[in-house]
């Protein structure tokens, strides 16, 4: 399906870092994707919503190559990555990963301390000076805004941690190895509504350093955390723009509908 | 003291907010004053001025309709942010009601200005100075969140009426003495029934205010 997708650059202003052209999607004989294109801009929020089972996610995950993983995926179309063709066999799969992070729904420390959880990335790659390592820790800390609540415990377990600092720790083991794209599957879902907010103001500030493209099912918080808003349903691209203009105004009824919980 | 959002971006918002309904309350404070400084120094550049500036007025106000709509889209805000934001969305409309009327008062002051004065003024300066303090006290109670000032702007309307119950009486004893009068007699009738109504929306703002700060409507309450 078409979309307008000049209007979702004017409104953006940034140029565009992630570019999905003429993407479908395979499970099997499932058609998970249709024919989805779509830009993301660069340091902005862009928020994908949608029913169970529309295909937000598992177009997430198209972008720093996860359905590799998943045997029965078969993709053609094209993703592009600041120009660079991501399905490529010879994109480095490891380093695309460093430079597009993801955030799960559960949060999931390593079984480490919060430091080794926060380096595990930078060790991997090499690095082990132990100055670079505590600037590293430090910055991602500060970053992820849980360095406070933690600066004093950096050799305890990262699994003593609540769910909503748990999920910070990932998001600053996430900023360590410096990506440019921070994937973020539903990372709210199993927080309580103060840590959400906590969260979603991380977001805000991230989004200066970073581009971010969270997942989420709850369109509340595509609307207070998002700059563009993209709206699936059965695998479709049915309506993407500027957030204020999809929660305001929707061009398509599907998309009001599902706003506004009339769907069904 | 009042504690921040999480959100600073939200707390940001609601500022802006607040502040676009403070200039738009001196706009049209600026207009009650020039609208009746016009009549006092028979100047009818200044009511030209005051009848152009309404459009301001006119813009400020579907502005201020745009931010609450979006804000109320993507914020969701609750409790005293929501009263605070639906709120806004009223005071809004009175404000540009008040402007309406300071361009009727400059109308009718182009054309008394066309004539010779019935009288010196003295309560309609009065009046119009009254009507401008009770503006400002119920937007400073806006944002201020101070019951007690919206309080006090509910009570200081009746002074305002009585000044107008005057006016009214005093330009009916000229009329009935000399039918020369009428036309200008009702004109400055006219002008006075038009602050008495801009003091009026200045009261619900204040009435609106009480709502906001306690949750409790008070319209149609005092009498």
């Amino acid at each position: 399906m078409e979309l307008n997708l000049t209007q979702t650059q004017e409104q953006s202003g940034n140029t565009s870092i992630l570019s999905v052209s003429d993407l479908n999607l395979h499970y099997g004989s499932a058609h998970a994707l249709k024919n989805i294109n779509l830009d993301m801009a660069c340091n902005q929020v862009t928020a994908f919503i949608g029913p169970s089972g529309c295909g937000k996610s598992t177009l997430l995950r198209c972008f720093n190559r996860m359905n590799d993983l998943v045997e029965s995926a078969r993709i053609d179309g094209s993703i592009r990555f600041n120009g660079a063709e991501v399905n490529e066999p010879s994109t480095d799969v490891i380093a695309l990963r460093r430079r597009i992070g993801m955030v799960f729904q559960q949060s999931n420390p390593f079984p480490k301390s919060i430091y080794e959880n926060i380096v595990y990335g930078l060790r991997i790659a090499g690095v082990n000076d132990k100055a670079t390592l505590d600037e590293a820790v430090e910055r991602s800390l500060k970053s992820a805004a849980i360095w406070n609540e933690v600066k004093d415990r950096l050799n305890d377990s990262a699994l003593g941690l609540s769910g909503g600092q748990a999920q910070r720790i990932c998001i600053a083991r996430a900023i360590a190895v410096n990506p440019e794209i921070i994937l973020m599957d539903e990372p709210c879902s199993a927080l309580d509504p103060i840590s959400t907010l906590k969260i979603e103001e991380l977001i805000e500030e991230l989004k200066s350093k970073y581009t971010i493209v969270i997942v989420t099912h709850n369109m509340q918080q595509a609307a207070r955390v998002s700059d563009v808003t993209a709206f699936f349903y059965l695998g479709e691209l049915i309506e993407a723009g500027g957030t204020r203009k999809i929660f305001t105004n929707p061009e398509k009824k599907q998309t009001e509908d599902y706003i506004t919980g009339r769907f069904g | 003291m009042e504690h921040d959002h999480i959100s600073r971006a939200f707390d940001n918002e609601l500022n802006e907010l607040k502040q676009s309904i403070l200039i738009m309350g001196g706009k049209v404070e600026l207009m009650v004053s020039n609208s009746v400084k016009a009549l006092v120094d028979r100047d009818t550049a200044l009511a030209e001025k005051t009848i152009t500036s309404d459009h301001e007025v006119n813009a400020a106000e579907m502005a201020v309709d745009e931010r609450c709509l979006e804000l109320l889209a993507l914020r969701q805000p609750t409790a005293r942010d929501l009263r605070f934001i639906t709120i806004a969305l009223k005071i809004v409309t009175d404000l540009e009601r008040m402007g309406d009327q300071c361009a009727n008062i400059a109308k009718r002051t182009r054309e008394l200005n066309e004539e010779p004065p019935l009288k010196p003024y003295i309560d309609i300066p009065r009046m119009a100075h009254w009507t401008e303090v009770m503006i400002k006290e119920a937007l400073d109670a806006f944002v201020r969140g101070d019951a007690d000032l919206a309080i006090k702007v509910c009570k200081d309307d009746s002074f305002v009426d009585e000044l107008n119950n005057q006016i009214q009486r005093e330009l009916l004893t000229y009329m009935i003495e000399d039918p020369t009068t009428i036309s200008r007699a009702m004109k400055l009738n006219y002008i006075s029934k038009s602050l008495e109504r801009i003091a009026d929306h200045a009261t619900n703002i204040a009435e609106m205010v009480i709502f906001m700060v306690k949750g409790k409507d008070i319209r149609h309450t005092i009498a």
